[in-house]
C-alpha cells in the first residue's frame, strides 16, 4: 500500500477496506448504517490474529515505520519530528512517515482508524483508554520491549499494562494536575497555601473579602470539571475506590460517592460563577489577570501564560486534605505515550522506535516543545527544566498512587454520554444530589451490562 | 413497413439505447439504495442492538427494545432534546422566516441602498458555521464578549441553560433570515409587476397588494421556503456543535446522536435507536408536506 501524502489521504485511510471503493462520504453518512456494518464485516480479519513475538532487535533496523500522531498544532508537531528525525539518524536505512491528524479528529475517529489499516506506531494515552482496546485485540503486544525499558517507574509500568499482565503502551510524557495558583498573588496579600479542607474554605473567604474569586473555573468543553470531581473522590475515598468506581464496579448511589459531591457542594460557591459558558482557557486567563486565586487543571494551564517570568510566576499545590485517614498521596497525572498497531508493517522498526521513545533522549526533544510536560524517564537530564517542571517531576515521583484523569480510566461512552451532562448538571443544581446519583447509577449500569 | 408509426415498447430501441436507458435507471436505484435506503434501514435494525462500533457483524448481539426504553426512562438529555427541537422549529417559523420575507419585500421594493443591505443580510449564509459559532462566541463570551462589555452585565449568554438556546436561536436567525431572504427576493422579482399595478388601479393599498394578490401568486415559492424552514430546523445541528457541542441546555436530537455514535463513544446501538425516532419525527413532517403538496395537484 502507498504511503499517505495528505490529511485527506490519511483520513480517507481510516476507511476499512470493503468500503473503500466508495465514497468515504458514504462511510460518513452511513455511519449510524450499512456502511460501518459491512465494514465490520471485512475488517473483522484485520483486527484478528495476534503479533508474531520477534523481539526488539539490537542492531540497526531498517524499512519504513510509520507513525500515525495526533500532535498537530506546530510546536509540538515539529518536536514529534524532531525525535523521529534522531531516531532514522541513529538507525541509517530507516526512514520514519508521520501522519499527522487533527488531535481531536484523531481521537474520535480512533475506533475507524485501529480497524483499518493504521500506522505502525500511534499517539495514545495510557489507562482504561488503553486496557479497552488491548482487550479488543486491535494494538499489539510491546511487553518485549518493556523488557529493555530502563529508567521507568514500577507505577509507569503497572500504567502501560493491560487487564492481561502485558505491556501495551510506552509512556513518553506525563503531567499532573492540582491546584495552581500565582506567587506573586499569595506573596501580596500574604496567602498560605491550604493544608486541609478548612484551610481552603478559610482561604476561599479571604480571597472573596479582597476581589478574588477564589477558584476559577470553566466548564463548558464538559471534560474540566471532571477534574475536580476526581481530585475531592480521591481525597474522600482514596486511590483504590476511585479506581474500582471508574471501573464500574462501585455504585454511584454509594454514600462514599455522594459525600464527594456534597463535599463539592460546599466548595461550589468558592468557584468562579457561571462555568458553563466559559472555557478552561478564559478560566485560565482570569488566573493570569489576577482576576482567580487558584485553579484546579492540569499543568497545561501554563501555556495561557507567557514564557518566562509569567510562567516562573505559576505554582502549584497538591488538593488539600479532606480526610486524615486518607491523606494526600494520591495524585492524578495522565501519561501520553505511544501505542503498536496489531499488525504493524515493520514490526522490528516499530518496536525499536518504542524503545527509543521510552530514552532520555527523545522524550527530552518531546519536552522542547511543550515546557508544561515532564519526561516520564526518570534518569532524564532535568537541569534544562523550568521551575514548574521540577516541581511536578517531584510532585509526581513522591505520589503513593497516580491516577489519570476520569475519561482516561472509565470507557469513554460512559465519560463522555453519562458524566459530561451529569457533572453540568450538578453544576446548575447541586441541591438534588440523590437524584443526580440515581440517575447515572441507571446509566451507568446499562452501559457497563452491554 | 406500415407499422413503422405504431410504437413497439422497448423492442423499438436500439441495443445502444437499451443500455442507456437501462443504465439511467440503475444507476440512480443503486447509489438511493446504498446511500439512503440500506444505511437507513442498517440504522434501525442496529438500533435494537448494542454494537460498541468494533468486531465482527456475527458479535452483535440483539437487546431488543431496551435503547429505546433506557432513551426514555433514563438518558436525561433525551426529553429535553425533543423540546429543544420543537422550540426551534417555533422560532424558526414564527421569527425567523417571517423576518426573511419581510427584508425580501423590503428590499424588493427599492429602500435606499438595498445592494448594500440584500449583501449584509445574505453574508451570514456565505460564512462557515465554524466562523459563525467563533463570531457569535466573540459576542456572546461572559467574561470577553461584546454584550456583556457594553451592557455591563454578567448574563452568562452561553452556558446559563435558560438562555443558551434562545441566544443560540438569535445567531440561527441571523442566518437563516438571510437565506430565506434571498430564496423570497427571487420569487418577488418574477412576480408580474402587472398584477401590481392592476391592484394599485384598483384601489389596493400596499399591505392588501401584498397579501391579497403578491403572496397568493407566490404559492409555489412559499411551499419552498416552508420546506426549507422544515428541513433547516429539524437538521439544527452544527451551530450548536459548535457552541457546546450540544449540551447543558443546547441537546438536540441531533447533537445527541452525534455524541453517541461518532468519536470514541461509539454506543452505535444506542445512538442508532436515537436516529430512527429523529427519523420518525421527520417522516411525520414528511408525510404532511407530501399530503399539502399532492392535494395542489
Amino acid at each position: 500500500m502507498t504511503r499517505p501524502s495528505s490529511e485527506a489521504e490519511y483520513l480517507a485511510r481510516m476507511v476499512p477496506p470493503s468500503v473503500r471503493g466508495v465514497d468515504r462520504r458514504t462511510l460518513l453518512r452511513g455511519a449510524l448504517g450499512v456502511g460501518t456494518l459491512l465494514g465490520a464485516g471485512g475488517l473483522a480479519a484485520c483486527s484478528s490474529g495476534s503479533t508474531g513475538s520477534t523481539g526488539v532487535p539490537t542492531g540497526a533496523v531498517t524499512g519504513t515505520v510509520t507513525v500515525g500522531s495526533n500532535q498537530s498544532d506546530a510546536v509540538p508537531k515539529a518536536a514529534v519530528q524532531s525525535y523521529m528525525d534522531a531516531f532514522a539518524k541513529a538507525n541509517p536505512g530507516t526512514t520514519v512517515k508521520i501522519n499527522t491528524v487533527d488531535h481531536n479528529s484523531f481521537q474520535e475517529n480512533i475506533n475507524n482508524y485501529l480497524q483499518g489499516s493504521p500506522d505502525d506506531v500511534f499517539t495514545w494515552f495510557a489507562g482504561y483508554r488503553m486496557q479497552f482496546f488491548a482487550e479488543k485485540g486491535l494494538v499489539g503486544d510491546v511487553s518485549d520491549v518493556w523488557k529493555n525499558i530502563t529508567g521507568m517507574s514500577d507505577a509507569l509500568k503497572k500504567a502501560s499494562t493491560a487487564a492481561d499482565g502485558k505491556q501495551y503502551f510506552v509512556p513518553i510524557t506525563n503531567y499532573p494536575w492540582a491546584v495552581f495558583y500565582r506567587k506573586s498573588v499569595f506573596q501580596e496579600k500574604g496567602y498560605e497555601v491550604p493544608k486541609t479542607l478548612d484551610d481552603l474554605n478559610a482561604l476561599g473567604a479571604q480571597m472573596k473579602k479582597d476581589g478574588l474569586s477564589p477558584i476559577a473555573f470553566g466548564d463548558k468543553d464538559g471534560w474540566p470539571a471532571m477534574g475536580t470531581f476526581d481530585q475531592i473522590n480521591l481525597r474522600v475515598n482514596g486511590y483504590d475506590f476511585h479506581v474500582s468506581l471508574m471501573a464500574g464496579k462501585e455504585a454511584w448511589t454509594d454514600p462514599k460517592v455522594k459525600k464527594v459531591f456534597d463535599t463539592w457542594a460546599g466548595i461550589l460557591p468558592l468557584h468562579q460563577a457561571d462555568s458553563l459558558g466559559r472555557t478552561w482557557q478564559e478560566a485560565a486567563q482570569s488566573l493570569q489577570q489576577k482576576k482567580s486565586g487558584m485553579y484546579v487543571l492540569g499543568s497545561f494551564l501554563a501555556q495561557q501564560f507567557t514564557k518566562g517570568a509569567e510562567q516562573d510566576d505559576l505554582d502549584f499545590f497538591t488538593f488539600p486534605e479532606i480526610d486524615s485517614t486518607i491523606g494526600t498521596d494520591a495524585i492524578e497525572a495522565p501519561i501520553d505515550g505511544y501505542m503498536m498497531s496489531a499488525k504493524p508493517k515493520n514490526e522490528g522498526g516499530a518496536k525499536k522506535l518504542l524503545q527509543y521513545i521510552s530514552q532520555p533522549e527523545a522524550q527530552l526533544l518531546a519536552l522542547k516543545a511543550d515546557p508544561s510536560v515532564i519526561a516520564t524517564n526518570q534518569t532524564a537530564d532535568t537541569s534544562g527544566y523550568t521551575a514548574l517542571q521540577k516541581k511536578s517531576l517531584e510532585y509526581v515521583k513522591s505520589a503513593k498512587s497516580i491516577a489519570q484523569f476520569m475519561d482516561r480510566d472509565t470507557r469513554p461512552d460512559f465519560a463522555s454520554t453519562v458524566m459530561i451532562p451529569a457533572i453540568q448538571s450538578f453544576i446548575k443544581n447541586p441541591k438534588d444530589i440523590d437524584g443526580l446519583l440515581t440517575s447515572i447509577e441507571a446509566q451507568k449500569k446499562s452501559i457497563f451490562g452491554s | 413497413m406500415a407499422s413503422k408509426r405504431k410504437y413497439r415498447g422497448i423492442d423499438q430501441l436500439s441495443t445502444r439505447d437499451k443500455v442507456v436507458v437501462s443504465l439511467m435507471v440503475i444507476v440512480p436505484t443503486l447509489i438511493v439504495l446504498w446511500l439512503v435506503w440500506l444505511p437507513a434501514i442498517g440504522s434501525v435494525l442496529l438500533s435494537f442492538t448494542n454494537w460498541d462500533g468494533i468486531g465482527p457483524l456475527s458479535g452483535i448481539k440483539s437487546v431488543g427494545l431496551q435503547n429505546y426504553r433506557d432513551i426514555a426512562t433514563i438518558y436525561p438529555p433525551f426529553w429535553p432534546a425533543i423540546q429543544h427541537n420543537l422550540i426551534w422549529l417555533a422560532v424558526m417559523f414564527l421569527v425567523a422566516t417571517p423576518l426573511g420575507m419581510l427584508f425580501a419585500v423590503l428590499v424588493d421594493r427599492g429602500v435606499a441602498g438595498t445592494r448594500f443591505y440584500q449583501t449584509s443580510i445574505y453574508l451570514p449564509v456565505v460564512l462557515s458555521l465554524a466562523l459563525i459559532g467563533f463570531i457569535w462566541q466573540l459576542i456572546y463570551s461572559r467574561d470577553q464578549g461584546l454584550i456583556n462589555a457594553i451592557t455591563g452585565g454578567t448574563t452568562d449568554w452561553y452556558g446559563d441553560p435558560n438562555v443558551n438556546l434562545w441566544a443560540a436561536l438569535v445567531a440561527a436567525s441571523w442566518r437563516h433570515a438571510g437565506y430565506i431572504m434571498l430564496l423570497y427576493l427571487a420569487g418577488l422579482k418574477g412576480v408580474d409587476p402587472s398584477l401590481r399595478e392592476a391592484a394599485k388601479i384598483d384601489g389596493a393599498s400596499e399591505s392588501q397588494t401584498f397579501f391579497k394578490v403578491v403572496f397568493p401568486v407566490m404559492r409555489p415559492i412559499n411551499i419552498i421556503v416552508l420546506v426549507v424552514t422544515f428541513i433547516e430546523s429539524l437538521r439544527a445541528f452544527d451551530l450548536v456543535w459548535v457552541i457546546n457541542k450540544g449540551r447543558n441546555g443546547l441537546e438536540l436530537i441531533s447533537t445527541l446522536v452525534t455524541q453517541n455514535v461518532v468519536g470514541e463513544a461509539s454506543r452505535i446501538g444506542f445512538g442508532s435507536a436515537l436516529a430512527t425516532i429523529m427519523l420518525l419525527i421527520s417522516s411525520v413532517l414528511v408525510f404532511i408536506y407530501l399530503r399539502i403538496a399532492m392535494k395542489e395537484d
